[in-house]
Formats: structure tokens, C-alpha cells, sequence
């Protein structure tokens, strides 16, 4: 196998941030590095397509390059394309540092991609903090407005927690690393397993998640949510609110496995995180009146809902996690799409705003009842399917009281969900200026929709390669992939 | 022809999908209602066939097709209809080219956006009576609830967000947990198909939990006593075609949900949780009906009327036998018939003076014969006066509950009186007011585009009323593998209000396959 084939993708992406440095040289080159963004993020979809059936250990083995991180590599390229699309002219974003915005994009897309291959502690916490440490700064960029610089507050927030996320996560490897003495998860693994059941081990494992519960807004690492999103500029939260959860999510699975097959301790506790992110994020999101703080208390609670599929931790759990937060990707720029384009000049957008927006832009009043239908968990949209997998997965494992508890947070949630909809289809505002969309953004909301109704009903090829990657990923058998399949005798007319 | 038998319900859910496709690029208001009135009338007479095609010696699902849809969970695309779902289904094919034409000028705004609703409902509504499979149906079950809620919160009346929403999260927080029930029963089957289910036997413990998981769902949607709250809202204000879509249709889903699902799936907690059904349902027609007989807005007093006839359906379902079951068909396809009828009225009345108020309404029958001749027979109707539809389905619901508990029969008896009290005032105050009638001299009788709305309605009064024959025979085999599959286990075989078993002899209860 030609490892360096299998390393491609991360090194367009690099080829891309040098590119970008070079262009962050010249002045007023905002449109030119934007420009190069696109050049290279279609680039990494193409490669990353191309390298999707590439298997290889690359850097001593701290480097794993797998179906399962190839997988989320096109799923993370994509991405990029679809933010660098829909942030359009950085409205909101002082021109001469236009540039270096899309640098610091292209540079924390490289660390996810490289986050979703690392299979040793230390190569994960740097690839991590490359794809932290840009948006540390991205968020601080947006331009500065009279009596506003909630910009500021938000990117101290942002990094102070997630510097304490970090502390708490380091502490954790340092068990792990002390009770296994190896950093390689593959070699931790079979060691951790021996004695699933000692207090230190779980200790370990529970510090080690929560730098990846503070990327995915669990409770009780959400704190910085609401506020990041509200005070980030639209393309910055759209960004912060999609691949980052993605590359969590991707991590999890690597880490989490760690306690599988079995170990209630571990299932317990996600559990309660999941309860505890699916009623505060519902709960308190009933009550937003800013699109995008909704949207960050909505992100708690499918913070939530995704580690539903954690708890079943088996195969079947795992990559229906991964689905929904696939889904949850798609939903969400569906939504931020939509913020982008509503507000003109890069300022927040509040619900009541959306009002008469089916008479502004049909397009985006329609890519918006998708994405948030898709939210509320409605079928035919992906976020109906995904529930459906991660419900299947933790109910597999006897969690009724769990699953319960998650589908009468659905209820609650789509109260929030409507009342997006109630403004932008039954209400008519003053405002009526028609949104005029240009040519790439209508192809990305229709790409959008065609993505969460697709995905919502013809979910089979994806899910199928999902299980099979992730079983490979965590080292698990391929048959107990899906163990409620052998319960009966299957219809096969 | 058997291609023709394995597509026909394919065909039928995603036509209404592919109009609504092509309506979307029409810029013209005028062709836009001449062709959803083209393709939903091209819709009903396509299904026409299955009627006369049907075959009502056996009990089976028919004109069934399945398609493997996600493999990896076993979900397929499975369609079929017995004798019970394919009478609904013909309902909703009948209904929906009357949806169209009593929008005909109702409807004011957003003319595309309103016939694109109503064709993705009829894909839904059809889905969800044709469905086999467990996913398939819960996709169709709530995929319906955008729509509708589009219906109501866009061209609904002064409260109508609120209303949309109500109807939304109502529905929605049922549905829930018909998907827990959903998901607990496939693991404990490992197969979404609905006639495997079926067959399947749950522990009685497990059945408890989804029985009454799949109440919670079925109930609100029915709407059953206190589940009810948001039915006359949504009524009040949608607009005339959504009112009629959730009377005729929507409606009949719950209670098709307890045919299809909680009968033949649960039927030990389907005994255990009986009597308690039966009590609700007889608290559901008398409260239906005396809340009707104090509306003074039209719409308030049908939608309380629905909850009162629904009351009976549910009261037949229950019943656990023949007639009772029959009787709550039926009674399901005569309210479709029959209430839907009575909102298109009020529709009318609305269209011509702007208010369903009934003391404004008082006298116009005196101006407008041929709108009294409709409202007459239809208000009839509504309170089961022999020789018009409804008389039957009522008569076999209460046959089939003497059977099981006199006590029951005499509590619900008066709801029968009850509904002749509403009714007939509603009558006499629109046919003939009292000596001071607010002044209709303007008012002008029905066009000849609302006759025709009518016609068909009308027509089916009588028809059902009068020769109701084709109608049971069509569903008695299903009904009897009904009462077969629900009384396979009793909580305990001599209750006091033993069902008297009934006889299926002569029937092939085929468990097939």
C-alpha cells in the first residue's frame, strides 16, 4: 500500500493553509483567499473520495488511516465547501483580515481531518488543538459594532473553557497512560479491558471524554455554547456548530470503545449526560428569542440525543451516533444557510426577524423548514431516521427509561422547532425586500435538502458502511453489528 | 392483471406526490385548481377499481406488494389492504377532489403552496392506510403533521398559529411513544412487518407497555375524551378543506390505529384495558354531545359532534365483536362521509356571510332551498336517522355493545338523543330562524360548483343508508380475523362481561404464508 496515497488529503489541506499564508501576504485579498478556500476544499473532497478505500498505519502507528476516518474525512471536507459556500463575502468580518479568516478555517479543518485518524493520545491532542486553536481566533474576528463586542466575550469563554476541558481531559490520559503504560489507544485497549471494572480505569476514562464532551456541548461542559454562537460572527457559529461535533463524535467512538463490551459503570454515566444535555438544552431553548442561541441550546440537547447512541456501546450504538451527527451536520447548515443569507450585514438574527420570510425567499423559507423539521425529528428527514437508529441502539441494551426520557424530549423540543416555522411561514412582516440568493448558495440549500430527505430515506448504504467501518475501528466483531437482527426469523418475500 | 394488483397502491400514495411536483412549476391560479381537480379526480377514479376488485371471500391483505427498503434493519416497503383499510383509503381518494373544489374560491393566497399541502397529505394519508410495515407507516403518521400544520397555520383563521401548533405538538407528543412502542417491539421480532406482528405473541407485561403506549397515540389522534382539547381548535380554524381533511381522515386514523395495531398486536392489554376504553368512549358521547348542543359557532358544534361519533367508533372497536367492529367501520366511514359533508356546509355558509355564527346564520334556509335540501339530509344523517348511513353504523355499535354490558348501553344510550337535540337545532335555527332573522336577501343559493361538491357525499348518505350490504361484506372477513386475532388470549376466560364469541364459521382465517 502506497502510504503516502493515504495521507493525501491532509496534505492538500495543508498544500491549501500554506497557499492561503502566501495569499495572506498581498492586501484586500479577502475574494482572492476565498477563492483559494473553495479551490482546495473541492480539492480535498476529490482526493478524499479518491483515497476513500485506503488502509494504512502511518507514523509508527500513531496514525491510522481506515474506512472509518475516510469516511468522516469526505463527510468533513464536504463541510468545508459548504461553510466557505454559504459565509459568502464574510459580511461581518473586517476586510483586511478577510485572508487570514480563511487560513485559520482551512487550518482547523486540516486538525479535524487529522483528529478522525489519530489513534494515540498525544497525536489526538495535538490534532485537536490544531483544529481549536484557529477558531480561538476566528470567533474575536467579527467586526466590531457600537455598545457590541460580544465578539470578545465569547472567545474568552470559548478558550477558557475549553482550556479547562483540555486540563481536565490531560488528567485523565495521564491514568490511562499511567495504568497502561502506552499511548496507543489499539495497545490500551485489550489492557483496559482486564479491568474494566477498577475505579481508577473508569476515573481515567470519564476525565479522558470530557475535552470531547466540551467540543460536542454535553452537559455539563456547554456553558460556552450559547454564548460562542451568539457572539461569533454567522459563518463562525455555523462553523463551530457542525464539523467540530463531527470530529467529537469520531473521537468518542475511538475512546468510548475502550470500555466496551460491557461496562454499566461507563454506560451509566453517559446516560446521565445524555438526560441531563437533552432537558437542559430542550428546556432552556424554549425560551430563546436569538436563531443561533436556539440553535446552541438545541445543539446541547442533540449533544444529548447522540450519546443515546454511546451508552448501547456496541458497534450498532456507535455508528448510529455517528449517522445522527452526519444528519445533525446537514440539518444544521441548513439552518445557519439560512442565517447567513436572512441577515445582510452579518448581525445576529432574532426569531421574530424570520418573519415573512416565505415571501422573502421561498428557497430559504423551504431549506429551513427542512433543516428544522429535520431538527424536531419528523420523518421523512434524516433526523427521524437517526433517532430511530439511536433509539433501536439503546433500547437493544435496556435502556427503556433512557429512550423514554429522549422521545419526550423530542416532544418538548418541537414546541422550539415550531415556533422557527410559525415566523417563517405564517407570519408576514414589514420587512418584504425579496433575498436575493446567488447561484452557489441556491445549489448548496438545494444539495442540503436533497442530503436530509436522502439520507432520511435511503439511509442503507451509509449506515451499512458506517457499521462496517466503525466495527473495524474499535476492533469490534462484524456479527454482533446487529444483534436484534438475529432475534427472529426475518421476512424475506 | 397482476401487475395492475401489485402497483395500484404504489401508484395511488405517490401520484398525489408527482401532481404536487407539477403544480409546483405552474405560475397560473386558474390552471392550478382545474388540475389538482384533474389529478385528484384522476386519483379517485384510479383507486375506483379496488372496490369492485377487492376479493371479499378472504381475509388476507390484497393488491400487496413488498420491496426490501433498508435492509439493515429490515425494513421493507410493504403496501397491501384488507377489507378495512381499503375502504378508507377509497374515502380518501373520494374526499380530496372535493377538498379541491371547496377550495375552489376559499382559498385566497398562496393557491400553489395550499394544493401542494393538500397533494402531500393524500400521499400521506394513502401511506398510511396502505402500510405494512411498521417504519413505513410511522413515516407516513407523522410526515402528515407538516402538511396539516401548514394547512392550519397558513390559511387558518384569526387564531390559527395557535391552533397549527396545538394540533402539532399534540399529535407529536403521542406519536413518540408509538415509535418506543415501535422500536420495542422490533427488538423483540426483529421484523417491522406488520402482519408478522401481528402473529407474533408478546409476554402480557410487555403487551401492558405497549398497548398502552400505542393508546397514548392512537387516543390523541381519535381524539378521545381528554385527549380532545385540540381538536375543536384545529376545526375552528382551518380552513374549510383542512377541517374536512382532519373530520374524514385524519380522524379515522386513531381509530384505524387501534384496529390495525393494538387489537391484533396486544390482545391480552386490549382485554385487561377494555373496560376502561368502553367508559371513556361512553364519557366521550355524552360529553361530545352536550358540549355541542351549547355552540353557538358551526364549526365549534360539528367538531364536537366528531368527538361524540368517534366516541361510538371507538365504543364498537371495544366491543370486541362481530357487529361492534362492523359498526365501528362503518361508523368511521360515515362520519368521513357525513361530518365532511357539514364542514363543506359551513364552509359555505362562511364564503357568504363571514362568520359561522349560528344566530347569524338563522333563516338563510328560507332564501336558499337547495342549500336547505343539503343541510337537511346531512344534519339527518349526523344524528343516525334510520334509512341514511350513519343509522347503521350506529345500530351495529350499539348491537355489539349490549353484548357486552347493558350498564355501558344504557349510559351511551342517551348520547343518540343528544345528537338529535344538536343537530336538529342546528337544523331548524339555518332552515327556518326564528321571526327576526338577520336579513339574507343577498345571499345567493349554491353554485353549481358546490353542488357537485356535494353530489357525491349525498349520494353516499343514501347509498350506505339504504343498501349498506357491499360495504360489510367487504370487510366482514377482515373484521372476523379481527375478533379472531384480539380474543386469542382473554385476561380470564368467564369474565361477567364475557364477549359472546363470535361465530366465523364459513370464513378462511388464513394465517398465510
Amino acid at each position: 500500500m502506497n502510504t503516502s496515497l493515504a495521507f493525501l488529503p491532509e496534505l492538500v489541506l495543508m498544500a491549501g493553509a500554506l497557499t492561503l499564508f502566501v495569499v495572506t501576504l498581498g492586501q484586500n485579498t479577502g475574494a482572492a483567499a476565498r477563492k483559494t478556500a473553495l479551490f482546495f476544499a473541492i480539492a480535498t473532497i476529490i482526493t478524499t473520495g479518491f483515497c476513500l478505500r485506503q488502509d494504512a498505519s502511518l507514523f509508527f502507528d500513531a496514525y491510522r488511516v481506515d474506512l472509518f476516518s475516510q469516511v468522516l474525512k469526505l463527510a468533513f471536507a464536504c463541510g468545508f465547501a459548504l461553510i466557505v459556500l454559504l459565509s459568502g463575502n464574510l459580511p461581518d468580518i473586517r476586510e483586511d483580515i478577510k485572508a487570514e479568516y480563511y487560513l485559520f478555517l482551512t487550518i482547523s479543518v486540516s486538525g479535524l481531518v487529522m483528529l478522525v485518524s489519530s489513534v494515540d493520545l498525544i497525536t489526538l491532542v495535538i490534532a485537536l488543538q490544531v483544529s481549536a486553536f484557529p477558531l480561538y481566533l476566528m470567533i474575536p474576528m467579527r467586526r466590531e459594532r457600537a455598545g457590541q463586542r460580544g465578539q470578545m466575550e465569547s472567545a474568552i469563554k470559548y478558550m477558557m473553557f475549553g482550556i479547562a476541558a483540555n486540563g481536565i481531559m490531560f488528567f485523565g490520559m495521564s491514568y490511562l497512560f499511567g495504568i497502561t503504560g502506552t499511548t496507543l489507544l489499539p495497545k490500551m485497549m485489550p489492557k483496559l479491558q482486564a479491568m474494566t471494572s477498577s475505579p481508577i480505569v473508569i476515573t481515567g476514562m470519564a476525565l479522558t471524554f470530557a475535552g470531547f464532551y466540551y467540543k460536542l456541548a454535553v452537559f455539563p461542559f456547554h456553558f460556552w455554547t450559547p454564548d460562542v454562537y451568539q457572539g461569533a460572527s454567522n459563518e463562525t457559529a455555523g462553523l463551530i456548530a457542525s464539523l467540530p461535533k463531527l470530529g467529537a463524535v469520531a473521537v468518542l467512538v475511538r475512546l468510548i470503545s475502550l470500555a466496551t463490551p460491557d461496562n454499566s459503570t461507563v454506560a451509566w454515566l453517559l446516560a446521565a449526560l445524555a438526560i441531563a444535555s437533552m432537558f437542559y438544552g430542550n428546556l432552556i431553548a424554549l425560551a430563546q428569542k436569538d436563531f443561533k442561541r436556539l440553535l446552541g441550546f438545541s445543539g446541547i440537547a442533540h449533544a444529548g440525543y447522540a450519546l443515546l447512541g454511546f451508552v448501547a456501546l456496541d458497534t450498532a450504538g456507535f455508528s448510529a451516533a455517528i449517522y445522527y451527527v452526519l444528519g445533525y451536520l446537514l440539518m444544521v447548515l441548513a439552518c445557519f444557510i439560512v442565517i447567513c443569507k436572512v441577515s445582510a450585514d452579518g448581525v445576529n438574527v432574532g426569531i421574530e426577524e424570520l418573519a415573512g420570510l416565505h415571501h422573502r425567499s421561498p428557497m430559504l423559507a423551504i431549506t429551513l423548514a427542512v433543516g428544522v423539521f429535520a431538527l424536531a425529528g419528523i420523518p421523512p428527514f434524516v433526523g427521524f431516521m437517526g433517532k430511530l437508529t439511536l433509539l433501536s441502539a439503546a433500547l437493544n441494551k435496556g435502556f427503556l427509561t433512557l429512550v423514554i426520557i429522549a422521545v419526550i424530549n423530542t416532544a418538548i423540543a418541537a414546541y422550539y422547532y415550531l415556533a422557527v416555522i410559525r415566523e417563517a411561514w405564517f407570519r408576514d412582516a414589514g420587512n418584504l425586500t425579496p433575498i436575493r440568493l446567488d447561484l452557489p448558495t441556491r445549489a448548496s440549500c438545494i444539495l442540503l435538502i436533497a442530503g436530509i430527505i436522502a439520507m432520511g430515506i435511503v439511509p442503507g448504504r451509509l449506515l451499512d458502511t458506517l457499521s462496517v467501518s466503525v466495527a473495524k475501528a474499535t476492533g469490534a466483531p462484524t456479527e454482533i453489528v446487529l444483534p436484534a437482527l438475529a432475534a427472529g426469523p426475518h421476512a424475506s418475500h | 392483471m397482476s401487475s395492475y394488483n401489485d402497483s395500484i397502491l404504489t401508484i395511488l400514495i405517490f401520484a398525489p406526490l408527482v401532481a404536487a411536483a407539477a403544480l409546483a412549476v405552474l405560475r397560473s391560479e386558474h390552471a392550478l385548481r382545474w388540475l389538482a381537480l384533474l389529478f385528484t379526480t384522476a386519483i379517485a377514479l384510479v383507486s375506483a377499481p379496488l372496490f369492485w376488485q377487492f376479493d371479499t371471500s378472504i381475509a388476507d391483505f390484497q393488491f400487496a406488494l413488498t420491496r426490501p427498503w433498508i435492509p439493515l434493519f429490515n425494513i421493507h416497503y410493504a403496501v397491501g389492504v384488507d377489507g378495512i383499510s381499503v375502504l378508507l383509503v377509497l374515502l380518501t381518494t373520494l374526499v380530496m377532489p372535493l377538498c379541491v373544489l371547496a377550495s375552489w374560491r376559499y382559498i385566497k393566497v398562496r393557491l400553489k403552496e395550499f394544493m401542494v399541502c393538500l397533494l402531500i397529505m393524500e400521499t400521506a394519508m394513502i401511506g398510511v392506510f396502505c402500510a405494512l410495515d411498521f417504519v413505513l407507516f410511522f413515516v407516513f403518521w407523522e410526515a402528515m403533521l407538516i402538511p396539516m400544520a401548514l394547512l392550519i397555520g397558513i390559511w387558518g383563521g384569526p387564531r390559527k398559529i395557535y391552533a397549527s401548533l396545538k394540533f402539532f405538538i399534540y399529535t407529536m407528543s403521542g406519536s413518540v411513544f408509538l415509535l418506543v412502542a415501535l422500536v420495542a417491539i422490533y427488538l423483540q421480532t426483529g421484523t417491522f412487518s406488520i402482519p408478522e406482528i401481528m402473529r407474533h405473541e408478546f409476554s402480557h407485561n410487555f403487551q401492558k407497555w405497549v398497548f398502552l403506549a400505542f393508546f397514548i397515540s392512537f387516543a390523541i389522534k381519535v381524539p378521545m375524551f381528554p385527549f380532545h382539547t385540540w381538536l375543536p381548535a384545529a376545526h375552528v380554524e382551518a380552513p374549510t378543506a383542512g377541517s374536512v381533511l382532519l373530520a374524514s381522515i385524519l380522524l379515522k386514523m386513531g381509530t384505524y390505529g387501534f384496529v390495525r395495531f393494538s387489537l391484533p398486536m396486544t390482545p391480552w392489554a386490549t382485554d385487561y384495558f377494555r373496560p376502561f376504553i368502553l367508559w371513556v368512549s361512553v364519557v366521550a358521547i355524552i360529553y361530545g354531545g352536550l358540549t355541542a348542543l351549547a355552540q353557538t359557532d358551526l364549526k365549534k358544534l360539528v367538531a364536537y359532534s366528531s368527538v361524540a361519533h368517534m366516541g361510538f367508533a371507538t365504543l364498537g372497536i371495544f366491543a370486541l365483536n362481530q357487529s361492534g367492529l362492523e359498526g365501528a367501520v362503518l361508523v368511521m366511514i360515515n362520519h368521513g362521509v357525513t361530518t365532511g359533508a357539514l364542514f363543506i356546509m359551513v364552509g359555505i355558509i362562511y364564503e357568504r356571510l363571514h362568520t359561522r355564527d349560528l344566530t347569524q346564520a338563522a333563516g338563510m334556509g328560507r332564501r336558499m332551498p337547495v342549500f336547505a335540501t343539503f343541510v337537511g339530509v346531512f344534519a339527518l344523517s349526523s344524528l343516525a336517522f334510520p334509512g341514511t348511513n350513519s343509522f347503521i353504523g350506529e345500530f351495529l355499535v350499539l348491537k355489539g355493545g349490549f353484548e357486552v354490558s347493558i350498564a355501558l348501553m344504557i349510559c351511551a344510550v342517551p348520547g343518540v338523543v343528544l345528537a338529535a337535540a344538536y343537530m336538529l337545532r342546528m337544523l331548524q335555527r339555518i332552515a327556518y330562524g326564528g321571526t327576526n332573522n338577520p336579513d339574507h336577501s343577498k345571499v345567493a343559493d349554491l353554485s353549481a360548483r358546490e353542488v357537485l361538491t356535494l353530489a357525491p357525499l349525498f349520494v353516499l348518505v343514501f347509498w350506505i343508508g339504504l343498501n349498506p350490504q357491499p360495504f360489510v361484506t367487504i370487510m366482514k372477513p377482515s373484521v372476523a380475523r379481527l375478533v379472531e386475532q384480539a380474543e386469542r388470549e382473554k385476561v380470564q376466560e368467564a369474565r361477567p362481561t364475557a364477549v359472546q364469541r363470535v361465530r366465523i364459521t364459513g370464513i378462511s382465517v388464513s394465517s398465510s404464508r
